[in-house]
């Protein structure tokens, strides 16, 4: 069992918790990423690694509510233990050598985005942050952001808090400005990645993207993860959790990555309405 | 008096129209009276040729005699001196490859149903045996063991039976390895595994899920830790594609997680948590026992039509010849001679955002035909031309083997592996590296249960030579 001893809630469906792991904690790097079940016969979900610290044993870990097992994770408190956490999983994010780099985060993305623009940062690099998110109500990590970036644009598609508009447009703008990067490195909604990497493509700048698709056990024996990836016009098979989460984002097939994402889109709902009403008889 | 039956007695079995909607056992075990009737079938050979062919040498006569006798602790109790897991060897062992092939009985009739008895024998125990086994005294000396499959377990129950400080690390939530994630209810009840697991456990194996060596700890930060042998029994590894168009469309498994799903995930219950995709038609590619495994996996999730698509003939199929009749029985339609060419899902043109696209919708296979033997004496099938035709199916499940997890390799320098990615080790299991041993799919690509725990036996024996010297 693993102890929950810090929870913040960053917006209404965005929750941050400290778990005791402290072999996690002493081995993750940003880029990295964890499998939890919240209780015995729970389904494992994979949560990118949001932050560590080594000395007191914990691991950050920064999610959505977006399904049932999430919506039950939201509900354990301070002090509560959830059954398994395992990791870390996953290749680290590339950072050597990179000395400016873009880091372009969507909604609760920017929450896996952060670390590595602090470890960024770190070494030096400088670092251009461009977050953007629904609306001002879901804004999370602004001055976090602020703390480690030479320049950071928030963005938000409905206006209500800084500039109006997603994150495509400033990336698209300081391109068009002239401004070169070592690397993009973004993570967020798939449809937004895609996006990210068609905006850069006019002018070569590299694109690393974080895939995040179902996966049970994250160290390669199941294959569920498995993406599609157009490698010098030849297809290529690559597992998510042994050879990812990073990618090359001219080599994704986003589209079948969205596809394998929404398989199992009708139980998820179902089940995530289920776990509401049961909650909500729990209270009453 | 022996009985001379030419026949062995049948084992019990759950009715095949019934078994086909349920995940409880198909085999119901014997019962007292006939395995001391099968018992007295054993002709108490004095070479023993029957045990020549255990991969762990199980004193077979003598745990038999004691059946006869009736004393079915006592012959628990011989089985156990050889197998650290009895309840489990006794279902999923292929004794008709092994132990029965040699037996005497078998030339002039029906060997022995020497896995029948040792099923019956371990089951007895589990039922009526209260007594809790024994903590050896500790040696001092600490082992660590990657994977709790069926090389890790034994390795582990030997070292401690020996005094061994044995702790085993498992990547999943659940210890068992293949024996839980892999091999179904239906053939193998979970709960039997967590009984040996607990058996071990009082024995004072110290189990640790959630570590993942290669990732959570490495192969030196556990010598770091004063371990002084390390065992990887880290299993088979990533599952196999066929590179075929279609294979990453919405409903393509690979057997390992269409059976991770149903079993450690438990989605074959009324309302799991963990999704899986049931009914409709399935087909299955591959003939070995895990297709088997899946194909009557998919029955029972409550599929209407399921398929065996196979690239050679009946002869050739590699599964146990007892999982191929039941799977018949059951109703499973084996499409032998197909070999798959593309799978093909749906595409609405009129509506990019149709639910449906990109779900399954068929498997267009070509038929072969068998041409010369190659090189281990198996016909190679050859396509024959535009024979091209199409099974309509909503599931496909890829069972057509691994290849070895790169995790350990990759952390641990030193650590030779085969142009395959097999770990290389000697006879005793000993690694390139010194003090690290391996055993089981990890080092022989996917193999049986039985190999790999007689490769956990031969690396206890070796481990325990080294740091007794």
């Amino acid at each position: 069992m693993y102890k929950i001893v810090d929870k913040k809630i960053l917006n209404p469906t965005v929750i941050q918790l400290l778990i005791e792991a402290p072999l996690v904690a002493k081995k993750a790097k940003p880029g990295q990423f964890i499998i939890l079940r919240v209780d015995e016969d729970g389904e494992r979900i994979p949560l990118t690694v949001a932050g560590t610290n080594p000395e007191n044993g914990t691991v950050k870990i920064i999610f959505q509510v977006v399904g049932a097992t999430t919506k039950k994770l939201s509900y354990k408190e301070q002090g509560d233990c959830i059954q398994d956490f395992v990791g870390p999983l996953g290749v680290p994010t590339h950072l050597n050598g990179l000395k400016k780099v873009c880091i372009v985060g969507g909604g609760v993305g920017c929450a896996i985005a952060l670390p590595i623009a602090e470890a960024l940062h770190a070494m030096n690099a400088e670092v251009t942050s461009i977050i953007g998110f629904r609306n001002k109500d879901l804004l999370i990590l602004e001055n976090e952001f602020k703390a480690c970036s030479d320049t950071l644009r928030v963005m938000t598609d409905d206006g209500s808090y800084s500039e109006k508009g997603n994150v495509t447009l400033p990336l698209k703008e300081m391109l068009e400005a002239g401004e070169r990067f070592d690397m993009i490195i973004t993570i967020g909604p798939l449809v937004m990645m895609k996006y990210v990497v068609a905006t850069a493509k006019p002018y070569g700048t590299p694109v690393t993207v974080s895939m995040n698709p179902i996966m049970i056990d994250g160290t390669g024996m199941c294959g569920g993860c498995r993406l599609t990836l157009n490698v010098d016009g030849k297809k290529v098979t690559k597992f998510a959790c042994v050879d990812g989460p990073d990618f090359n984002g001219y080599e994704i097939d986003f589209d079948e990555a969205m596809s394998r994402g929404r398989m199992y889109g009708e139980f998820e709902r179902h089940k995530y309405e289920e776990t509401c009403n049961l909650y909500q008889k729990e209270v009453q | 008096m022996a009985n001379m039956n030419p026949k062995r007695n049948e084992m019990p079995t759950q009715d095949a129209s019934v078994r086909a909607h349920n995940f409880n056992e198909v085999a119901l075990g014997y019962s007292e009276q006939t395995a001391i009737d099968e018992a007295n079938r054993c002709l108490n050979c004095k070479n023993m040729p029957c045990v020549s062919g255990c991969p762990v040498k199980i004193h077979i006569p003598e745990f038999i005699g004691k059946i006869k006798e009736g004393d079915f602790e006592a012959a628990y109790q011989i089985i156990t001196k050889s197998s650290s897991l009895p309840a489990v060897c006794g279902r999923v062992c292929p004794q008709e490859t092994q132990c029965e092939s040699k037996c005497v009985r078998g030339i002039k009739g029906e060997s022995v149903g020497i896995g029948r008895l040792e099923r019956f024998v371990a089951d007895w125990h589990n039922t009526f045996c209260t007594e809790e086994p024994t903590r050896p005294q500790s040696n001092g000396h600490k082992v660590a063991i990657v994977g709790s499959g069926p090389s890790g377990l034994t390795c582990a129950g030997d070292l401690a039976k020996k005094g061994y400080d044995v702790t085993v690390y498992e990547a999943l939530h659940t210890p068992g390895g293949v024996l839980v994630y892999g091999i179904p209810e239906f053939r193998l009840p979970k709960a039997i595994v967590a009984k040996e697991v607990e058996t071990l456990k009082k024995l004072g194996v110290k189990i640790e899920t959630n570590i993942v060596i290669g990732k959570t700890l490495t192969v030196d930060e556990l010598f770091e830790m004063g371990y002084e042998a390390v065992f990887i029994g880290s299993g088979a590894g990533l599952p196999n594609f066929m590179g075929i168009p279609g294979e990453s469309l919405n409903g393509v498994y690979s057997a390992n997680e269409f059976l991770t799903r149903s079993n450690l995930m438990k989605s074959y219950r009324d309302n799991p948590e963990t999704p899986i995709m049931k009914g409709g038609k399935v087909a299955v590619v591959g003939g070995g026992n895990v297709a088997m495994d899946a194909a009557r996996t998919a029955l029972r999730l409550g599929a209407d039509k399921v398929y065996i698509v196979y690239r050679r003939s009946m002869e050739e199929l590699p599964a146990r010849r007892e999982e191929v009749e039941h799977a018949e029985e059951e109703g499973i339609e084996f499409c032998l001679l197909c070999n798959p060419v593309e799978i093909i899902g749906y595409n609405n043109p009129n509506d990019a955002r149709d639910p449906k696209n990109r779900f399954v919708t068929g498997i267009t296979c070509v038929r072969m035909e068998l041409g010369e033997p190659d090189a281990r004496g198996r016909r190679k099938p050859i396509a024959v031309p535009n024979s091209e035709f199409t099974i309509d199916v909503d599931t496909v499940v890829m069972a057509i083997g691994t290849s070895p997890n790169p995790l350990i390799k990759s952390t641990t320098e030193g650590l030779d592996v085969n142009p395959r990615g097999c770990i290389v080790v000697n006879e005793d299991g000993l690694t390139s590296r010194s003090a690290v041993y391996a055993g089981g799919d990890a080092v022989t690509g996917a193999a049986t249960v039985i190999s790999a725990m007689g490769a956990g036996k031969i690396a206890a024996q070796a481990i325990d030579k080294a740091i007794s010297e």
